[in-house]
């Protein structure tokens, strides 16, 4: 049957594809983290404990999770109002407007580290008068935050925009001719709509800030234990030649954000399976 | 509820969707909005259902102003064409979104809710369906299940866009007939838009045609097949022959030929003389107003359809009874049993 069955693809090219997939993948991906656990395989389970439970490293994961978090939640909400705009309205300018949106992708990360430090220093455009408000931005968590807002952005756009698109405007008169307000809409008709690329858009700027080292680092300060992220962390230890402590905390990071991306993906599917596809 | 429009006015840019339309529609009409694309019968329904505003002109319902209210408040169920169901919704939710989202004060308990629904889903023939997705339905389905959710608010009026126009020719003849009984029952007064005249002329008491924005004639689904008004609606319902005349000294005539037909009261001047297809008679050659030969004959269940070259060199096709077999090359005679001039 399989004999068969491999004859009749109307597709050809099966076994040449997906060995070059499985090679590539391997040699790109797999075998590069492999080598990261058995690197922190030197080390012995308490050894591996002591190094993560050290108050330096475990501040340094609640910098880089926490504020990731926090900017993913912000860009979520940000991110989905800008789609609307982009989507839903005609306005001048608005394909420049779109563009834009793409900047923080293309942007080398130290490029946008640099900027957005010259912009939000105690005498920059936007830090003097904030810093007239008592908040300083630059060189404190807060200025992690912002540069992880950032480069998050672009991702729930991109996500979500297609999305909209796709979502037929008679939908939403629909709801209204049957007497429901515009809030009620959004809530019981769009956002459900939407919900799995928001999800996506969600887990996809989590995982971009929680990785982000070239704009934080010239923003953050990198005072250990307030503003110190964990791929600095990483790169510190490398430096004083720690290379199983920097390789234990990277194991951390990894499967943190594999489980996450992970549970997104569930999280996805299962929103997906109740609105399945037209 | 009966609906009255004056002197409405729509403009999308240059283009007027609708130019000055009047309209009055009954309590418990079936009415028909029929017309070819872009002759502004999509556009005045969604005025009528607030999802669209006009640049001037009136609506009111019972005599009220309905401009001033928004499609929420209008309680109008509308229908769209490709149906709009919340896809993460099930059936029974589709149906029930228009009472969940009523006002506290007015909306109903939960069980009401679900005998609502479920009496809603009984009287369009698809309570079965209640738990699957509106993915998971035939295009028919959907359009019942639209139709049940646009019930579920007890609306004052109905609207219907192209109700039928995305479902194959079987189940669109069987929802007709569905749709004609279905209103029978509930009597609440509907309006449909269509471009297919079987359906208009079938399914609507009444027959609104519409063209360029303009209402071209309000009647029966007889007066405006046996009675057209104007020479648009002639051509756009029935199968007509239309044959460009020149009325000169009361003698109607075709090219150069005088045409044994009646030219009294008619103004001097080009026009079109329209026949419809059955309602030429074959004789033998000289008994009638045109004389042709016989191009083509193909069958078509009880009538035989001729391609015939008229002497004046325009070709028209006929419908003749099947009996007196027709055959190409054949000479022959034809008169007008009925016809319609129109000046212009």
């Amino acid at each position: 049957m399989s004999a068969i069955a491999a004859r009749r693809r109307t597709l050809p090219g099966f076994g040449l594809t997906m060995g070059l997939t499985l090679s590539w993948l391997s040699v790109i991906i797999l075998i590069p983290l492999a080598g990261l656990f058995l690197k922190s395989l030197e080390l012995s389970p308490e050894q591996f404990w002591n190094i993560l439970s050290s108050r330096r490293t475990l501040n340094a994961f609640r910098v880089s999770f926490g504020l990731a978090f926090a900017a993913a939640c912000v860009n979520l909400v940000m991110g989905s109002i800008i789609v609307w705009a982009l989507v839903r309205y005609r306005f001048p300018e608005r394909r420049l407007f779109d563009a834009i949106v793409d900047v923080p992708f293309a942007l080398p990360t130290a490029v946008a580290g640099v900027a957005l430090t010259a912009l939000f220093a105690e005498k920059g455009w936007l830090g003097a008068p904030l810093a007239a408000l008592g908040i300083k931005v630059a060189f404190t968590p807060v200025g992690i935050f912002v540069a992880m807002i950032f480069i998050g952005i672009p991702f729930v756009v991109r996500t979500v925009q297609p999305v909209l698109q796709d979502l037929d405007p008679e939908i939403e008169e629909a709801a209204g001719s049957l007497g429901a307000s515009r809030w009620q809409t959004i809530i019981r008709v769009i956002l459900p709509s939407l919900g799995p690329a928001l999800l996506t858009g969600l887990a996809l700027a989590f995982a971009r800030a929680v990785g982000e080292y070239g704009s934080v680092i010239f923003i953050a300060g990198n005072l250990p234990n307030v503003s110190e992220i964990a791929p600095l962390l990483i790169v510190i230890r490398l430096s004083e030649f720690r290379y199983a402590d920097a390789t234990a905390i990277a194991v951390v990071m990894l499967i943190v954000s594999f489980v996450i991306i992970f549970a997104v993906n569930r999280l996805q599917r299962w929103a997906q399976s109740r609105i399945p596809a037209r | 509820m009966t609906i009255e429009v004056r002197n409405l006015v729509k403009k999308f840019g240059s283009f007027a969707a609708l130019d000055s339309v009047d309209l009055k529609v009954d309590n418990g009409e079936l009415l028909a909005l029929l017309g070819p694309s872009g002759s502004g019968k999509t556009t005045l329904l969604r005025i009528i259902a607030g999802l669209d505003w006009p640049d001037s002109g009136e609506l009111a319902f019972n005599g009220e102003d309905a401009l001033a209210q928004g499609a929420r408040e209008r309680h109008v169920g509308f229908v769209f064409q490709h149906y709009a169901l919340f896809r993460h919704m099930t059936v029974f939710e589709n149906v029930a979104f228009g009472l969940r989202v009523q006002p506290r004060a007015v909306r109903k308990e939960e069980a009401a809710i679900r005998a609502r629904v479920k009496e809603l889903l009984d009287l369009v023939q698809l309570d079965w369906l209640a738990d699957r997705y509106p993915s998971q339905l035939s295009g028919g389905q959907r359009q019942r299940i639209a139709l049940a959710r646009a019930l579920a608010i007890e609306p004052r009026i109905l609207l219907l866009d192209e109700p039928f126009g995305a479902l194959d020719a079987k189940v669109r003849k069987e929802l007709r007939k569905w749709l004609r009984s279905l209103h029978h029952e509930i009597n609440v007064t509907s309006i449909f838009v269509t471009h297919d005249q079987e359906e208009a002329l079938e399914v609507a008491n009444r027959v609104v045609v519409m063209d360029k924005g303009r209402i071209e004639q309000i009647g029966s689904p007889d007066d405006v097949y046996e009675s057209p008004a104007t020479a648009f609606v002639h051509g756009f319902i029935g199968e007509s022959i239309e044959l460009p005349v020149r009325i000169a000294d009361g003698v109607v005539r075709l090219g150069d030929r005088p045409l044994a037909l009646d030219a009294d009261g008619l103004a001097p001047g080009a026009s079109r003389l329209f026949v419809r297809r059955h309602d030429m008679l074959v004789g033998p050659p000289g008994s009638g107003a045109f004389e042709g030969a016989v191009q083509q004959v193909r069958n078509f269940g009880p009538v035989q359809r001729a391609e015939v070259a008229l002497s004046g060199g325009q070709t028209i096709e006929i419908d003749a009874p099947r009996g007196k077999e027709l055959r190409a090359g054949d000479a022959i005679g034809l008169q007008p049993r009925r016809y319609r001039i129109f000046a212009g």
